[in-house]
Formats: structure tokens, sequence, C-alpha cells
């Protein structure tokens, strides 16, 4: 290759020209999304306990209402485009945990239930839970030392 | 017989012909900016299969019967078909080509197969070994999404360096006789790496495998720089055409008034929501099939360096951490 730059200046001198990400609007989008997503989880959190339901029970359930929420959008073929907008906001609450989950198990369908869904339906949500569960056991160790 | 002019470059002396083409595309690629040069465009994205996969293997084997039909021959008449895709073990090809009863060569050059078949396709035509090739890629949004990133549904934002992998298939005729766009020089490329990691930037790492091909393409012919009336690279896309640019002006080829780059043409960026622009096989495939070739078909292009790209990495070579080797052919079309 005749070429006047090393591989270094090379990589330095097309990142500089490269598209950059728009990291303000990305940034308000991000806290936008996420907000009206934590938004509605605390407007079902309070209608629960209104309704006069415990305060644990009342909490695990909203949580299972905004898996679902997220698992149907994500069906619905929506929660893509949700997150596509609101990038990180999308992607921290447990909605976006639940598309993690259901967009490979649909995407896989074809290839069986057994090695498609079933193998596949933790390939992006997989990490999240081994390193999740390893620093739980941590920090519960932690703890129990502590106290 | 043709004449080696240097390391890269072969002048084919009896010119083979381009005897007919065809390109069949997806709904977004229909919907861009040069929808009407195409022959069919498909709005379901599962083409009637039940996978892409599959699908993918249709827009193949639809493409080929294009192709014959309108060259007007039979299967028996073709003595070799090249083809080639993104998908492991090239299956769209594989599958979609296994009734044609054609002797079949399987390509992988990354979303530089459909100049890399061309090349093949001519050499076997001036070799004198086949009367007819046909030469054709393919590639599909969502088969290459789900190989190479992440699922259709997945909600994650896309760094504005990516590109859009085209649908659809684009294939061509090469033939001895007849009349029509003649292929007469081919440079075949070297793996050029220059270190890029980046999978999401295939422009980038791209971008000097066209150089180098195109500087060694002019310098072998001895061609002047303005021969081409149009010079246009596979899927840089804008950020890769624009570093390929800069790149080419450093080896003293200013060439920016007849350069363009097929991953740009195929999309409106900004209203389709592509960023960077067009990639895969099909990409330049179809930009040639449709609207090149049909352009220089009605005498409004006369010379074309066709330049396809392609970067070398697979899923697992980016996660170990390897860098994005890539390569460019070229090949000179012309209408005699």
């Amino acid at each position: 290759m005749e070429q006047k730059r090393t591989k270094e200046e090379y990589k330095k001198w097309a990142q500089e020209q490269a598209p950059k990400s728009p990291k303000l609007k990305n940034c308000v989008m991000a806290f936008v999304t996420g907000g009206v997503i934590c938004t509605i989880g605390q407007f079902i959190l309070r209608a629960l306990l209104n309704a006069g339901l415990p305060k644990n029970d009342a909490s695990s359930l909203t949580t299972l209402f905004m898996i679902f929420l997220g698992a149907f959008l994500t069906a619905l073929n929506v929660y893509d485009e949700i997150g596509r907008i609101g990038g990180a906001g999308a992607a921290i609450p447990v909605t976006g945990f639940a598309n993690s989950i259901v967009s490979p198990a649909m995407e896989y369908k074809r290839e069986g239930y057994v090695m498609g869904v079933g193998a596949r339906m933790f390939l992006i949500a997989g990490p999240v839970l081994v390193y999740g569960i390893i620093s739980s056991i941590i920090a519960g160790i932690i703890y129990y030392l502590v106290t | 017989m043709g004449t080696r002019l240097g390391k890269q470059t072969v002048r084919l002396d009896s010119k083979p012909v381009i005897q007919s083409w065809a390109s069949i595309v997806g709904a977004k690629e229909g919907n861009g900016p040069l929808g009407r040069y195409f022959d069919e465009i498909v709005q379901d994205e599962y083409f009637g299969e039940e996978s892409f996969e599959k699908a993918e293997s249709k827009f193949l084997r639809e493409t080929l019967s294009k192709v014959l039909m309108k060259g007007n021959v039979s299967p028996g008449d073709i003595q070799y078909i090249f083809a080639g895709d993104l998908l492991n073990q090239c299956i769209a090809a594989n599958f979609g080509l296994r009734e044609s009863e054609i002797p079949f060569f399987g390509l992988y050059g990354a979303c530089s197969t459909m100049a890399e078949s061309l090349i093949l396709g001519s050499l076997m035509v001036e070799g004198g070994f086949a009367e007819r090739c046909v030469c054709i890629t393919s590639s599909h949004f969502c088969s290459a999404e789900k190989q190479f990133r992440f699922p259709l549904e997945f909600g994650n934002q896309r760094p504005p360096t990516a590109q859009w992998t085209v649908t659809g298939a684009g294939g061509v005729m090469v033939g001895k006789f007849g009349d029509g766009p003649r292929i007469v020089h081919v440079t075949t490329g070297k793996i050029v790496d220059m270190g890029i990691n980046d999978a999401n930037d295939m422009g980038s790492a791209m971008a000097p495998a066209a150089c180098d091909t195109i500087t060694a393409h002019f310098r072998e012919t001895g061609l002047p720089l303005n021969y081409y009336e149009l010079i246009v690279t596979g899927d840089l896309g804008m950020h890769g055409k624009n570093l390929c640019l800069q790149l080419l002006e450093e080896n003293g080829i200013a060439i920016k008034e007849f350069y363009d780059d097929c991953g740009v043409m195929i999309y409106d960026r900004q209203k389709q929501r592509t960023d960077c622009g067009g990639s895969g096989c099909a990409c330049s495939a179809v930009v040639l099939a449709g609207y090149i070739l049909e352009k220089m078909s009605r005498r409004e292009l006369n010379r074309v360096l066709f330049v396809g790209t392609g970067a070398l990495h697979s899923p697992i070579s980016v996660q170990q951490g390897e860098s994005v080797p890539a390569i460019a052919h070229a090949v000179g079309i012309e209408m005699v």
C-alpha cells in the first residue's frame, strides 16, 4: 500500500473525519425517554398502592407489568424505534432488558425452539445476567462480613 | 488471450461483452433515488419465503432467471456461474442456485464479490474457456444484521459511521459476442489492512484498499486520469468516499469530478436514515446491473471504472480484537 501514514496515524486521521454522534441530543433524548418509562412505572405503582396493595407486592407487580410492556412493544416492532430514539434511556430500564431477551427469541425462531429460541434468547442479556449475579454475590458477602 | 500490464492489471484484448444484466431489490432500495432503474422491487422482506436466508436465495434465483431471460439464453448455454453473498459458507448462493444445473464457483469477497466475480467471469471468457458466464451476488439487510450485528427488534442506536446492508441481488452475463458494454481492463486488488478495528466503520477500513487498487489501475494501464466518465466504488459510504478521495489526491490522482460511491448513490441518507449509506454485496451489484449498465447501454456513460470494495472480517475476528482487512477490485467497462 502506498501509504504516507502508519496504521496509528491513519486510524487517528480517519477517526477525526468520521461523522460524530450528536452527543447532547442523544443525552437529552435518553433523559426524556428514560424519564417517560419511569413515570409510567411510577404511575402504575401509585395506582396499585392506592388500590390497597402492600408496598412489596405493588413494586413486584409494577416490575412485572413493565417487563410485559417491554416484551409487548418489542413484539409489535415498536421498541426498536424507541431504542433508536432513546438510546440508553430505553436500554437501562427493565423494559430494555425485556427487549434484549424477546428480540433474539423472535429472530431465531426459525432455528427451532431448542437451539434457536432457547439457546439464543440470552445472546444479549446473558452477560448482564452473569455479571449481575456475580456482583450480587460479592455484594452479599461484603454485606455479611460488614454486619 | 489478454495482456498482462502489471502486477495487478490485465487488459482483455477480446473485450468480453456484458450481454445482459438484471437487478431485484427490496422496498427501501426501491424507494431510493435509483428506484426506477431496478428490474423488480419486492415489498415483502421475506419474498414469500419462511426465512430471510431463503428470501435471499430467492433474490439470487430470480435475478439469475431474469439475466437469462433478458439475454435470451437457457441455463444450458452458460458454462460457468460465479456467485457469492455475505452469509456463512455462502448459503444464499449455494442454496439459491442448486437447481440451476450450471457449473458453479462460490466466491467470498465480502462486498467486493460483484467485482471479483466479474473479473473471474471475464477472464474465463477471454481465455476461451467459456462462451458465456454469469456473475451474480446478493445480500439481505435482515440476514446480514442477524449474522453480523444485533436482532432486528433490539432497540439499539446505530453509530453515525454505520451503513445499511442493501437487500437485493444483481447479476450480469458476460460473453464472447454481441453488443453492449465491454470489459476492457481488470485490476485485482491486494488485501490492505490499515488497522481499523471498528466493525461499525467499514468506510475507514476499506478506503485505503480502494485507493490502492485505483492507483494501481492508473499506474499499470497508463490511462489518463480523465479517461473514465465515472469511477465508482462499491460501498465506502459517505465517510469512506471522503477518505478515499483524499488518499487518492495524496497519490496524485485527482478524480473528484467523476468519482462516486454506490453506497452513497443508492439511498437518500437523510430521509431513509441509512447513516453513511448502503453496503453489502448487492449494493455495488444492483447499482451496476441497474443504473450503470443501463446508462451505458443508452450511451449516457461510455467509460466506467467499477471498483468493488469489501471488508474481510467476521463477527469472530472482530470479537477477538482483530483489525478489519479490506480489498478492492477494479473493472474497466467501456462502450466501444
